[in-house]
């Protein structure tokens, strides 16, 4: 029985092994990279295959939303190399930069819609900018993408009208609006209500499904993500600890990711941040 | 040991204070290189306008009017010991268009307009509003910085002459309508001693190169500031002591070589 366990465990991972390197969209290779002196990322190696939904999971400040901006081209690595469609970002020029992110799309952790805009104009925002489509067009277009995500009848509100979850169900109709090849969440579970959790989860699998894109989504939402995510990236302080399925994750024995997916206090993520003597601190004798 | 740390403070702001004048002219002269989207959309530029300009209009009027008011007192008590109270017209206009409608209406504008833009761009930042534009591969200083620097180039002269005019209305009914003095008189010395070039002109040049100053400090402020609720009010503070300061200084520079002693 161990032993075929084990048979199968080796097909899965050949199995996405062959997914992961015949079509990645985004290939991470040996990631550094720091703020002032302090290291960040220390040696990420990540592959997001075409059309697959990955999380990225860890503690908050291990790094995850450093790395997202390392994919979209916002911050330049130290060492090693982010590619995506075969394209080294930190090696490109300004004009390719922008032209690659008009492929990418990005829902930030409080949607950061345009607050002096409509939810209509936030939508209709890229298309204005990237595209010389008429009016009447851009109309049509909004209202699909908006109608998509449930809120066709917002279009007329300002973004400080909407609820924390609508906000980010809007900023998500703004993400898709240029049909982009790879969509990046960065928390996007993050404070809300249990209703909301649910559909943006629903939403963001189904865009996924829906529009072929390749999906990243960092969280740190175990429960919600581990039903709508095809594979998982655990880092803690700046390094991979752990990757596999949803369900591998759930049964893995590693201690750090046992303690974080079932939310112990007890692990190797200690309780206290490190200090001195704390009878010192009181200024107690021994 | 203190004199050590006291050199390294210092030295330390030098150098930062260095490293921001660098980056603020690094700013501007990009804000002047992606301004060309900006005219070609104009509404762009139009919408700024009415909340830099339009909306300053009241505090400009109302500020321009009691200064005027003021002048026309003062500069009445005075010419009288000299049997010159007809003078009172010229004195109004040549101390609003040459001086004080450039300088005050540029401090209010800086405490109007440029804290709202500092509080505005410093807001969007910390709400990563800049960072989703940079995302969307909508470049933030062509998209946001230009049309509201345009906004406050255009705006300040127009304000500044707003203020000259409220000003001489307000000097015209202390002077004629209030104490009596001769409105023929008033007005054709006015008109005798204020020249195009050298007063209305200049004054011109003067609030053009306010605006300027004033707009690029606060969207500076604003582009560098913190993303944190202290960041912003310490950028929006930052806006208005700077711009002041700054307004203040050019006006002596400005003065020496426009006026030199005439």
């Amino acid at each position: 029985m161990g032993l075929l366990t084990q048979w199968f465990r080796m097909c899965h991972l050949f199995f996405w092994a062959l997914i992961l390197s015949s079509s990645a969209l985004v290939e991470i290779s040996d990631l550094h990279f720091a703020y002032g002196k302090r290291p960040v990322l220390e040696g990420i190696n990540m592959v997001f295959p075409k059309g697959k939904l990955i999380a990225i999971m860890g503690l908050s400040g291990c790094g995850k939303t450093t790395l997202l901006r390392q994919i979209g081209g916002v911050l330049k690595p130290v060492k090693g190399y982010v590619k995506v469609g075969g394209q080294v970002i930190h090696e490109l020029d300004q004009d390719a930069l922008y032209a690659m992110r008009r492929k990418m799309g990005m829902l930030f952790q409080f949607g950061a819609l345009f607050t002096d805009m409509s939810v209509y104009d936030n939508v209709a925002f890229q298309m204005r900018e990237h595209t010389d489509l008429p009016e009447e067009i851009i109309h049509d277009l909004v209202l699909m993408k908006l109608h998509a995500v449930g809120l066709r009848g917002t279009q007329h509100l300002m973004p400080s009208e909407l609820s924390g979850g609508m906000a980010r169900r809007v900023a998500l109709a703004r993400a898709v609006a240029l049909d982009p090849m790879l969509i990046m969440y960065d928390e996007p579970f993050a404070g809300l209500d249990p209703i909301s959790l649910t559909v943006v989860g629903d939403l963001i699998r189904r865009l996924n499904d829906a529009l072929g894109v390749t999906s990243i989504v960092v969280t740190h939402d175990v429960q919600e993500s581990m039903k709508i995510v095809d594979y998982v990236y655990f880092m803690a302080n700046g390094v991979i600890v752990a990757e596999g399925t949803p369900d591998e994750i759930r049964a893995s024995d590693k201690a750090f990711v046992h303690q974080f997916v079932h939310g112990e206090i007890d692990g190797p993520v200690p309780f206290h941040y490190p200090g001195g003597d704390y009878r010192q601190d009181l200024n107690l004798r021994a | 040991m203190l004199f050590d740390k006291t050199i390294k403070v210092i030295g330390h702001r030098a150098i930062n204070a260095v490293w921001r004048i660098g980056m603020a002219a690094r700013f501007f002269f990009l804000t002047l290189m992606y301004s060309g989207s900006s005219f070609r959309r104009f509404h762009l530029i139009i919408k700024e306008l009415f909340s830099t300009g339009v909306m300053s209009l009241i505090i400009i009027i109302v500020a321009g009017l009691f200064v005027g008011m003021v002048l026309g007192l003062q500069g009445y008590e005075t010419l009288k010991r000299y049997g010159s109270e007809s003078a009172l017209g010229s004195m109004v206009a040549l101390s609003l268009v040459r001086e004080l409608g450039p300088v005050v209406a540029a401090l209010l504008f800086a405490s109007r307009a440029g804290s709202a833009m500092t509080a505005e761009i410093g807001l969007m930042k910390a709400t990563e509003q800049i960072s989703a534009m940079e995302m969307m591969a909508v470049n933030p200083i062509a998209r946001i910085v230009a049309p509201r620097f345009w906004a406050g180039v255009i705006s300040m002269p127009l304000l500044a002459a707003m203020f000259s005019a409220a000003g001489i209305f307000g000097g015209y009914f202390v002077g004629v309508v209030q104490i009596g003095v001769d409105e023929g008189s008033f007005w054709s010395q006015m008109q005798a001693a204020v020249d195009f070039r050298d007063d209305i002109l200049n004054g011109v040049i003067k609030s053009f190169v306010f605006g300027t100053a004033v707009t690029v400090i606060a969207l500076f402020e604003g582009y560098d500031a913190p993303p944190t609720a202290e960041g912003v009010s310490g950028a929006t503070t930052r806006t208005v002591v700077t711009s002041s300061l700054v307004i203040l200084m050019l006006d002596f520079v400005l003065t020496s070589i426009m006026f030199k002693g005439n």
